[in-house]
């Protein structure tokens, strides 16, 4: 069953359009992510989900209740993390807990089993006011905020924007075991590596998506052979590389080049040879490899010229 | 090699809280240098310093050989600097912006037009260069943005996470341009929170909460922690620090 | 599962855990008003010593003599000397020898024996309206209290009649001026904007996102946030009548459950004010704007508590109509200082409750379940 049903959704703001014909469904028990650039709809898309906005045409479901007119059969089964920080500051972690758990008709005892990872890394700081912690305790608190009721769907707002690495790891590894007490769960953020972490993933970028799939399956819609060129001094001829015959593009990748080729002829071999002829010398590191969300979406947005 | 940046025992207190404790770093001339760090960690506060905005509450800085806080007028024509929320008038033309930065910074008539012209070529700015800012995708105006810090010529950029939030392409776009302005010799000092943004650098200084605690080549590091990418470097070095809140 | 009384009560524990641990807000809301009565008070009363005034005296008999007298001795007066006839009025305003002229009728004792009523009139320097008003409110009061001294058991049959040019502020001190006006400046501040502010805030921090997709209703919400604004407003109310009371010594002539009744309908009033301000606003700094500017001017300006509303032009008469605390402040004076019962203030009570009434309608219908 689907959880989250969006349907040729479209909102504009006006003349700037927000969400171009949306479509995609979150199944019952699903870790999805939407994952797109500032200014992608991402933020537009959720706040239609969670009800707080209507759209201009088309619709949402939330289990099984439409956003618009059963909107209050929604709310309240519903956990909802927004991307701005939603706390009070001025209330210590426990009081933010217990309020939020007593706006939702629920107590923090009896829930207690489901934010026992989080709350355990809270509790020592329990009676801090909520504006004294630093960023990654801040989300971690939020998200028990928003899991109080235990919620059927929880749906979050880019959870791990500006939050040290550390954090940002821990707060996947809770999402995960959020999934697997039953909850589904809807997140959004603008980090491509994120993807991996999410059962299937929607790729969103000037309000219209990209493609919907799991992050292998996206590797498997990679058309072209795609290398991974590591070698000294490879920034300076990136205008060379770019000129070669069989370079559909090549892109910086972390400290590496992605290379992907239109030749499916190509190999190794073939490729290390031209990098040499164009002057490219000493060790040449390439190895085949599979496409990563990243480097989909990179081609999505170069064959969609409008779009970047 | 020429430094350009010198960073001694700088440390900033806001009341009894340290938001830059006791960090030295020097940048030389041409060099790309990324500063990384979670929100909070104090890269914001340190790029406040180095532009003379912020004082010190000890240490010292050079820039371009002037000390950052006294002699932030000499230093000022020496720097440009990008920051993320603010730095163009978005209802204003790609043009107009450059042209209204360029007198900030006391050039005008002539000089001013053929800098102008200059800058409008290098970023491949013509085709749009009359239409306003708003109406530009987010991508290009960080590209805009960056040009305007540069329309002064200076010899040191600093950049606060300029690519925040910025689609894939547009990032390396960005990154490759710096790229091109490092190889003429302008000194690079960009701040961000992509992990994977640090392969990008020639050298890059970690922080935490204040605190430097990795430099050197993105390579030494991930040799030095025994790491395949940066991303797993700096989840070591955070993880020594993460005992406290 | 705790219901739907329990989650209302859960809301209006945070709320004051707000109010109390903002410290600066809390003194502000609880001492400016005493602050603001003290300022108003000495400033005021320093302003009216020896005030300096001229008589026309067509009765020049024992009891105007007396009367003049009188005026002196009150302390707030400074006789500049007799005039002789009526044109030399405007000559002693012109040069600043007066700023106020007190002409007595003909023939004072004996029209105040026999007729037991007797003419006299008090002119006062308009180009500066609130000493204008004060001293004739002053000068006022003194005649009453020698008229009552001199013909007390006459004055309960048949009144003196009386005739002046600025027949505003009638009564006995400016206490009576600046403690209503206080009091309508405070209750506006703390319920009107305070209740818009906070509620805004919630929009701001991100928080009403939240509330909005749990099971409270929209009137948990309003009415959580308002209900201890409510009680600091009210609490600003008796520490006011205390105040005005004790330090002031405003008699407390009217019903004081009457009183504090009309208090807590301009609250309500100001409350549903503020609400409405919180529909509109997206922002802490528009809702703060527009109280300023909505709210606060207005009250001072356009009620009457330092402009008298008989002195401005035409225009600003009729937008004085639809300012609440002209309403309250004409109902409050009629109460607190006339001493007179519900039936006068009738008029005012039907408008306030009406004003009340539509903003609440309003507010219902602009509150948004939504965010746009």
């Amino acid at each position: 069953m689907s959880y989250i049903e969006i349907s040729n959704l479209s909102k504009s703001y006006g003349k700037i359009k927000a969400l171009n014909n949306v479509n995609i469904n979150v199944d019952a028990g699903e870790l999805f992510g939407l994952i797109g650039p500032d200014g992608a709809g991402k933020s537009t898309l959720i706040r239609i989900v969670t009800t707080l906005l209507l759209p201009d045409s088309g619709y949402v479901n939330v289990l099984g209740y439409n956003t618009r007119e059963d909107y209050k059969k929604i709310r309240g089964e519903i956990g909802y993390m927004p991307a701005v920080f939603s706390l009070y500051s001025d209330l210590t972690v426990q009081e933010n807990l217990d309020f939020f758990a007593g706006v939702f008709g629920a107590t923090v005892a009896e829930n207690y089993n489901l934010i026992r990872g989080v709350y355990h890394m809270l509790e020592p700081f329990k009676n801090r006011p909520a504006g004294k912690l630093s960023g990654g305790m801040k989300q971690k608190l939020a998200l028990s905020c928003a899991l109080i009721h235990r919620p059927k769907v929880l749906i979050l707002d880019e959870p791990t924007t500006g939050v040290d690495a550390v954090s940002r790891r821990e707060l996947w590894e809770l999402l995960y075991d959020i999934k697997h007490q039953g909850i589904t769960i809807f997140v959004s953020t603008a980090y491509m590596d994120e993807a991996k972490q999410c059962d299937r993933v929607a790729l969103i970028q000037k309000g219209r998506v990209l493609g919907v799939n799991s992050p292998h399956g996206f590797a498997q819609m990679f058309p072209h052979k795609l290398y991974d060129v590591y070698a000294d001094g490879i920034w300076s001829f990136l205008d060379k590389i770019r000129a070669l015959d069989t370079c559909k593009s090549a892109y910086m990748f972390g400290s590496n080049l992605h290379y992907v080729s239109t030749d499916d002829a190509e190999t190794t071999e073939t490729l290390t040879n031209k990098l040499h002829q164009i002057g490219l010398s000493g060790d040449v590191d390439i190895k085949q490899i599979n496409a990563g969300i990243e480097d989909y979406f990179i081609r999505q947005l170069t064959e969609n010229a409008e779009l970047s | 090699m020429i430094k350009t940046i010198e960073v001694d025992k700088l440390t900033k207190k806001f009341g009894s809280f340290t938001a830059v404790d006791n960090i030295s770093f020097s940048v030389s001339s041409g060099e790309i240098l990324g500063l990384l760090g979670a929100n909070g960690a104090g890269k914001t506060t340190t790029i406040k310093m180095l532009c003379g905005l912020l004082a010190p509450t000890s240490g010292k800085i050079k820039v371009a050989g002037y000390n950052a806080y006294l002699q932030a007028e000499q230093i000022r024509t020496r720097i440009g600097y990008m920051s993320q929320k603010f730095s163009l008038y978005n209802d204003l033309t790609v043009w107009e912006n450059i042209h209204f930065f360029g007198g900030v910074y006391g050039l005008w008539g002539k000089q001013l037009k053929l800098r102008a012209e200059a800058l409008i070529d290098d970023f491949e700015m013509r085709p749009f260069m009359n239409l306003t800012v708003q109406s530009l995708p987010p991508g290009w105006r960080q590209r805009i943005a960056l040009a305007v810090s540069l329309v002064h010529n200076p010899p040191i950029i600093l950049l606060d996470e300029p690519t925040s939030g910025v689609d894939p392409i547009a990032r390396r776009m960005f990154w490759e341009t710096i790229h091109q302005i490092s190889a003429n010799g302008t000194t690079a000092l960009v701040t961000t929170h992509y992990i994977d943004e640090a392969e990008y650098c020639n050298n890059v200084l970690v922080m935490v909460d204040g605190k430097l605690v990795a430099a050197g080549q993105p390579n030494e590091l991930k040799s030095l922690y025994n790491s395949t990418t940066m991303d797993d470097v700096f989840l070591s070095l955070a993880r020594n620090e993460n005992t406290k809140i | 599962m705790i219901v739907g009384r329990n989650m209302f009560f859960n809301f209006v524990t945070k709320e004051f855990k707000h109010i109390f641990r903002d410290v600066r807000t809390l003194l502000l809301v609880l001492v400016m008003p005493i602050i603001q009565l003290l300022i108003f008070g000495f400033v005021i009363s320093a302003d009216i010593k020896n005030a300096s005034f001229a008589v026309l005296d067509y009765s020049h008999d024992v009891q105007s003599n007396k009367l003049v007298q009188r005026l002196t001795a009150s302390g707030y007066f400074k006789l500049m000397g007799y005039l002789k006839n009526e044109n030399d009025i405007e000559k002693a305003f012109r040069n600043g020898d007066a700023k106020l002229v007190l002409i007595i009728g003909e023939d004072l004792a004996t029209k105040l024996e026999r007729e037991r009523s007797a003419y006299y009139q008090i002119i006062t320097d308009a180009s500066d309206p609130n000493t204008a008003s004060i001293l004739a409110g002053y000068a006022q009061s003194v005649i009453y209290a020698f008229v009552a001294e001199n013909y007390s058991s006459y004055l309960r049959l048949m009144p003196v009649e009386i005739e002046s040019r600025m027949l505003y502020n009638e009564e006995m001190s400016s206490a009576f001026m600046f403690v209503p006006g206080t009091m309508v400046l405070i209750l506006m501040l703390v319920t009107a904007m305070m209740t818009s502010i906070s509620i805004t805030r919630e929009k701001e921090m991100g928080t009403m996102e939240v509330l909005l997709i749990s099971p409270l209703k929209p009137w948990h919400i309003v009415l959580g946030k308002v209900l201890p604004y409510i009680g600091i407003a009210f609490t600003n109310v008796l520490v006011i009548i205390f105040m005005g009371y004790t330090v002031f010594h405003l008699p407390l002539r009217g019903n004081l459950l009457l009183l504090l009744a009309l208090c807590s309908l301009f609250i309500i009033l100001a409350l549903s004010l503020g609400i409405f301000i919180s529909t509109v606003a997206s922002s802490q700094a528009l809702a703060m704007f527009m109280s300023m500017f909505a709210l606060m001017l207005p009250t001072i300006l356009l009620s009457g508590f330092i402009f008298p509303i008989e002195n401005m032009p035409k225009v600003l008469q009729w937008l004085s109509l639809i300012m609440p605390p002209r309403w309250f402040l004409s109902a409050l004076k009629t109460i607190m200082i006339k001493g007179q019962g519900l039936m006068y203030t009738i008029n005012e009570v039907l408008v306030m409750l009406g004003m009340a009434i539509m903003f609440i309608i309003l507010s219902i219908k602009k509150f948004k379940v939504r965010l746009e």
